[in-house]
């Protein structure tokens, strides 16, 4: 049921998972890849030095990864508040 | 069959399916023209905005770039990707709920204000037209470089075929046509990337192969053996960061927040049917984006691997034939400057003493190699022995990328006159019939307009394009993000945002480029910001005038606070 006090908690849950996302999506680009890559680069997988690889692939993975968890959760919160659309 | 007859072949046979498409895809609505008439599917409008988005600099420069920035460019990879990520979450939802055809609409209207209107209108048309210039140069460069034809008569071409379906279809047939061009450009781009792959690593998958080993036989890692070769010849090593941390932290920013702000990549997200829609199209955009985003870097190691072991101290008289023929392009240069018949290419700026003691004690007598970046991707399939075909699809896929970015650009630019400007402000009783023959008629005088900076382009295009993403960043994410967050956020504090920030990064961005450039360095800097990242100081400049200016004038009506709650929920709810 669409109340008010419905619509309210939505958008509060809907910022909720907003703040969540971007400190992630901060922290594996300016984080990771910028501020703390040289530290980072200690660590190696394969051929990589990891700050190196999140500076060039690893932040766009997880970029996607984010949309993709992104969407999954919005239409599910849409739908336990019946706000979506038909 | 030689290059230049596949080239034909290839590209020919894609602007045939172009035209095609464009014809399947004319416009009889104002809706159809403006927004494909919201009937696109997320994976397809995913497709058009990865191609809208990819262009010609994506497609052929940004591996060259990054091969010679080494890990610093990761600026680019982040911050044109990242930028989606904020599309996705802040932007796409609540503007497809919004309802309108065009990003000054949604300023004019959040904003009630004719005003609003008219600025975000020529932010737009500035940006865009900015942005235009260079692709269609783009274009005319991959035409005189694979089809013998002169830039002039190739920027006539792509106009061409632009026109035909930008001015038939409008939105409508250029998102199909960008499905099918994102579908050249990426083919294009994964083919030969996967040939040096499995040539240099023994990977086919090219984000893997730029972990992996190399084939030669030394098991060395090709990342570790580019460094040495890099460090050897008195670069920095590839994998390790050049620029300062906090002018990196600033370009990443200015180019993502730039990206979520620019009006032809918000325009594809109220294509689709509904706010459902408009979220997973963004996902589905940055997917179809990420393919050649994570590929890119891949072919910027191998390919400047290559080119350094091919070139390092090898005699000129046995270069390959592929260095001969990019030197008859004027992509590569080389001087011989002390007589010994072989090519150095080092760093000769390498401010390192004993660097420098040990060229001299070679022989060596300053640099005498000097690449253009974009051979890192043109020259790539002759310097990988790829069969000629590969180069004519590498031709096709470089100007689908530039006439896809193109198109997109001029619908905005024909949008904001002929419905921002026309419909809006100037004749509000104009007929739909009208309003269409209208966006018709712009959208065929942007494209001779970008014709003529295409044949005569101003000598500083790639800065232009970063003033494009600065001002972006300055003026429209800041107004957009508060109109749809904050309700309290008015029209005298939005304007006054809009203006301060665009007259602020305008004004750095020009000093430093165009009126003093000499002065263009960390030393005159602010907070050691160069122009390219100042956007991001703009978007907070905006910011604060925007609460400040707000605090003391009235807010909104309430009306307009309705409608901002409104956006906030899918479905359309009253009461």
């Amino acid at each position: 049921m669409a109340t008010p006090e419905n619509r309210r908690a939505h958008w509060r849950a809907n910022l909720r998972i907003l703040a969540t996302l971007l400190v992630i999506w901060a922290f594996v680009s300016f984080g990771c890849a910028i501020f703390l890559a040289d530290t980072l680069d200690g660590i190696r997988i394969g051929g990589f030095k990891l700050g190196f690889w999140m500076a060039q692939q690893g932040a766009i993975y997880v970029f996607v990864g984010i949309i993709v968890y992104y969407v999954w959760r919005m239409n599910k919160l849409d739908r336990d508040y019946d706000v979506h659309e038909d | 069959m030689s290059v230049t007859a596949w080239t034909y072949l290839i590209v020919g046979a894609s602007f045939a399916l172009y035209l095609y498409i464009a014809y399947r895809s004319r416009a009889g609505t104002t809706s159809e023209f403006y927004v494909s008439g919201g009937g696109v599917k997320p994976i397809h409008n995913g497709m058009a905005t990865a191609a809208d988005w990819m262009s010609a600099a994506s497609f052929i420069s940004m591996a060259g770039i990054i091969s010679f920035m080494g890990r610093d460019g990761g600026v680019y990879l982040m911050g044109w990707t990242g930028g989606y990520v904020l599309l996705a979450l802040l932007l796409a939802p609540y503007l497809r709920k919004f309802g309108k055809f065009t990003v000054p609409d949604f300023v004019g209207d959040r904003y009630y204000s004719q005003v609003a209107r008219i600025v975000a209108v020529l932010c737009a048309i500035m940006v865009s037209f900015t942005y235009v210039a260079g692709q269609m140069r783009g274009v005319g460069i991959v035409f005189s470089r694979f089809l013998q034809v002169d830039i002039t008569m190739g920027v006539i071409i792509g106009t061409g075929i632009v026109f035909i379906y930008a001015v038939a279809g409008g939105m409508k047939g250029i998102t199909y046509t960008q499905v099918a061009q994102y579908c050249v450009l990426i083919f294009a781009f994964l083919v030969p990337a996967i040939f040096l792959a499995m040539m240099m690593t023994g990977n086919v998958f090219p984000q893997l192969g730029f972990g992996g080993t190399l084939t030669d036989g030394s098991g060395e890692y090709l990342l570790d053996r580019l460094d040495g070769l890099n460090t050897a010849l008195g670069f920095a090593a590839y994998t390790e960061g050049v620029r300062p941390v906090i002018d990196v932290a600033a370009i990443t920013m200015a180019l993502m927040v730039g990206t979520a702000g620019l009006p032809h990549v918000i325009v594809r997200f109220y294509t689709v049917p509904n706010v459902r829609g408009a979220r997973s199209s963004a996902g589905w955009a940055l997917l179809f984006i990420a393919i050649l985003y994570t590929t890119a870097p891949a072919i910027a190691a191998f390919a400047r691997t290559n080119l350094l072991q091919t070139v390092d101290n090898a005699p000129y008289a046995e270069v390959p034939g592929w260095f001969h023929n990019w030197e008859d392009t004027g992509l590569l240069q080389f001087e011989d400057k002390n007589g010994d018949g072989l090519i150095q290419y080092y760093n000769d700026a390498n401010p390192d003493p004993a660097f420098q003691a040990a060229a001299a004690a070679k022989g060596w007598a300053g640099n005498e190699l000097t690449i253009d970046r974009d051979i890192i991707v043109l020259a790539n399939p002759e310097i990988a022995q790829l069969p000629n075909w590969v180069i004519g699809l590498v031709a096709a896929g470089g100007l689908a990328a530039a006439l896809s970015t193109a198109a997109g650009l001029l619908l905005v630019i024909s949008t904001s006159f002929a419905h921002d400007l026309v419909k809006r402000c100037i004749n509000p009783n104009i007929s739909e019939k009208g309003e269409l023959r209208c966006a018709r008629i712009a959208a065929a005088g942007a494209v001779f307009v970008a014709a003529y900076f295409g044949i005569n382009p101003p000598g500083f295009v790639a800065q232009v394009v970063a003033f494009a993403f600065g001002l972006a960043a300055a003026s429209f994410f800041p107004a957009i993000l508060m109109g749809i967050f904050q309700k309290r956020m008015n029209r005298e504090g939005a304007v006054t945002g809009m203006i301060v920030g665009l007259i602020f990064t305008a004004s750095y961005i020009s000093y430093f480029k165009f009126i003093n450039p000499d002065a263009n360095n960390a030393a005159h800097w602010w907070f050691g910001i160069s122009p390219e990242g100042i956007g991001t100081l703009g978007m907070l400049i905006n910011f604060v005038v925007s609460q400040v200016v707000s605090a003391f004038t009235p807010a909104p009506p309430a009306a307009v606070q309705e409608e901002v709650e409104n956006i906030r929920t899918p479905r359309q709810i009253r009461g």
